[in-house]
């Protein structure tokens, strides 16, 4: 019980600092959509393409965007050395990682949310369907467990912007892949059953993710 | 102790040696040719062997990870290290390979296939991982680290492959539950490549072991030397 009640004040903290400096969250939601604009510029979207593309174009953004929200999520705590305040915190260590998750998680999804009515918008996507944001709330939650795991990997070293990337992306590639094709399929109006291996998948690996993750931070942050 | 190592080695190194030379007549002399690929087939042999070094390899990083998490042996950590530099090169060799028999056969370098891209991917996380030894603190905290990442990244590419495999593949498949799809004596050929090449990659690995305990050895006989001289 008082597990969790840990890992609750340690998200409300990351979520009242967020809100107070809102850091985290407008720095994802311009840089997804600067990635839009430059995607739309590269690969001269057209009206007859934009189904194949945008659900990669999505997916990219997505991943990028979470990249630099990731890489705020311990840099944040270590400038002020707040890192060592929280390895103090009388919880297991397992406990700070999930509330780090969940609250990366909910950045994530909450710049995700704020993405999605204008990239729907800039390319005539329709995204107002349950079944693409669930695919959405999966995925991000893969992309946020194994990514929270690597940024507490990447936070002590020297080159901890370019390692995190480095690291995170090619161990995401499941989550890409689902959550691309699984996009692109609802998009096409196919129904769960065509897109249900993608669903599995990327449900299987969120909980490989979160589990490997629990069971490794102590390793990582361990001073 | 060190000089009963060093015989060992030396044997090891020997034995590698005349298998390498029974791999080169068997895959040059005893494995016939392929009738529709001609004498390109034969880098098949080796390019199987350096791809099976490779998974071995990080296979022994993940294993030698576990230990030195479950341990706290800096000779571990030695082996997964240098377990993920050997893995790489032969990775790599593996690919580099794949393309030069690729670009006859399937008449392209490169195609995105499952088996290559995850390999690709695979390549990329462990150059990641050892950019980050490099750069990363302390020896005992860059041990740690090591040691999930290569727990971590082994256990990923099962997913990695499988997330791929969901489009269709080209890659030949030549181990199948219903045996070999190939000649015996080209089997003969490719077992006799398979063993130099695990026989190599247990000297490189040793080697290897070696040369980071001989640079750990003058770094602490270096500071013992500062340090002496300061007082």
């Amino acid at each position: 019980m008082s597990y969790w009640r840990g890992v609750m004040a340690m998200v409300a903290k990351d979520v009242l600092a967020e809100l107070r400096s809102k850091e985290a969250l407008s720095a994802m939601l311009l840089f997804a959509l600067m990635v839009a604009v430059t995607f739309n510029l590269a690969l001269e979207l057209r009206v007859d393409n934009v189904l194949q593309i945008a659900p990669g174009l999505m997916w990219v953004a997505f991943a990028f965007a979470g990249v630099l929200g990731l890489n705020r999520s311990f840099a944040a705590e270590q400038e002020c050395a707040c890192i060592e305040g929280l390895m103090l915190t009388p919880v297991d260590r397992s406990a700070v990682y999930i509330a780090k998750c969940i609250s990366n998680t909910l950045f994530m999804l909450a710049a995700e949310a704020l993405f999605l009515p204008v990239f729907s918008a800039l390319f005539r996507v329709p995204v107002w369907s349950p079944a693409l944001w669930f695919i959405v709330l999966l995925g991000t939650v893969g992309f946020a467990s194994a990514g929270t795991l690597f940024a507490a990997v990447a936070m002590n070293s020297r080159a901890r912007e370019i390692l995190l990337p480095l690291l995170l992306l090619p161990i995401v590639v499941p989550v890409l892949t689902a959550a691309t094709r699984s996009t692109a399929q609802i998009l096409d109006g196919q129904s769960l059953a065509q897109y249900a291996p993608w669903l599995r998948l990327l449900l299987a690996f969120d909980i490989i993710s979160v589990v490997i993750a629990v069971l490794s931070f102590e390793y990582v942050i361990e001073e | 102790m060190a000089q009963r190592h060093n015989d060992l080695l030396q044997t090891l190194v020997a034995l590698t040696a005349v298998l390498v030379v029974i791999s080169l007549y068997t895959v040059f002399v005893v494995a016939p040719t392929e009738q529709t690929m001609g004498h390109v087939q034969r880098i098949f042999y080796y390019h199987v062997a350096s791809a099976w070094v490779g998974f071995l390899a990080f296979l022994v990083a993940c294993v030698g990870g576990l230990l030195f998490l479950a341990n706290r042996s800096l000779l571990w950590d030695t082996v997964s290290a240098a377990s993920v530099e050997i893995g790489l090169l032969f990775s790599v060799i593996a690919l580099v390979q794949g393309s030069l028999w690729a670009r006859p056969v399937w008449n392209t370098w490169w195609t995105w296939d499952p088996r290559l891209t995850t390999t690709l991917v695979m390549c990329l996380y462990y150059s990641a991982t050892m950019m980050l030894r490099q750069l990363g603190g302390s020896e005992e905290r860059s041990a740690r680290v090591g040691a999930v990442l290569s727990i971590v990244g082994f256990v990923n590419v099962p997913i990695v492959f499988l997330a791929i495999r969901m489009w269709r593949t080209i890659h030949p498949v030549v181990f199948t539950t219903a045996g070999f799809a190939v000649a015996p004596r080209m089997l003969l050929a490719l077992l006799a490549s398979l063993l130099a090449f695990t026989a190599l990659y247990a000297c490189l690995l040793w080697m290897r072991i070696r040369v980071t305990q001989l640079a750990r050895d003058i770094s602490r006989l270096r500071h013992g030397l500062t340090s002496r001289r300061t007082l």
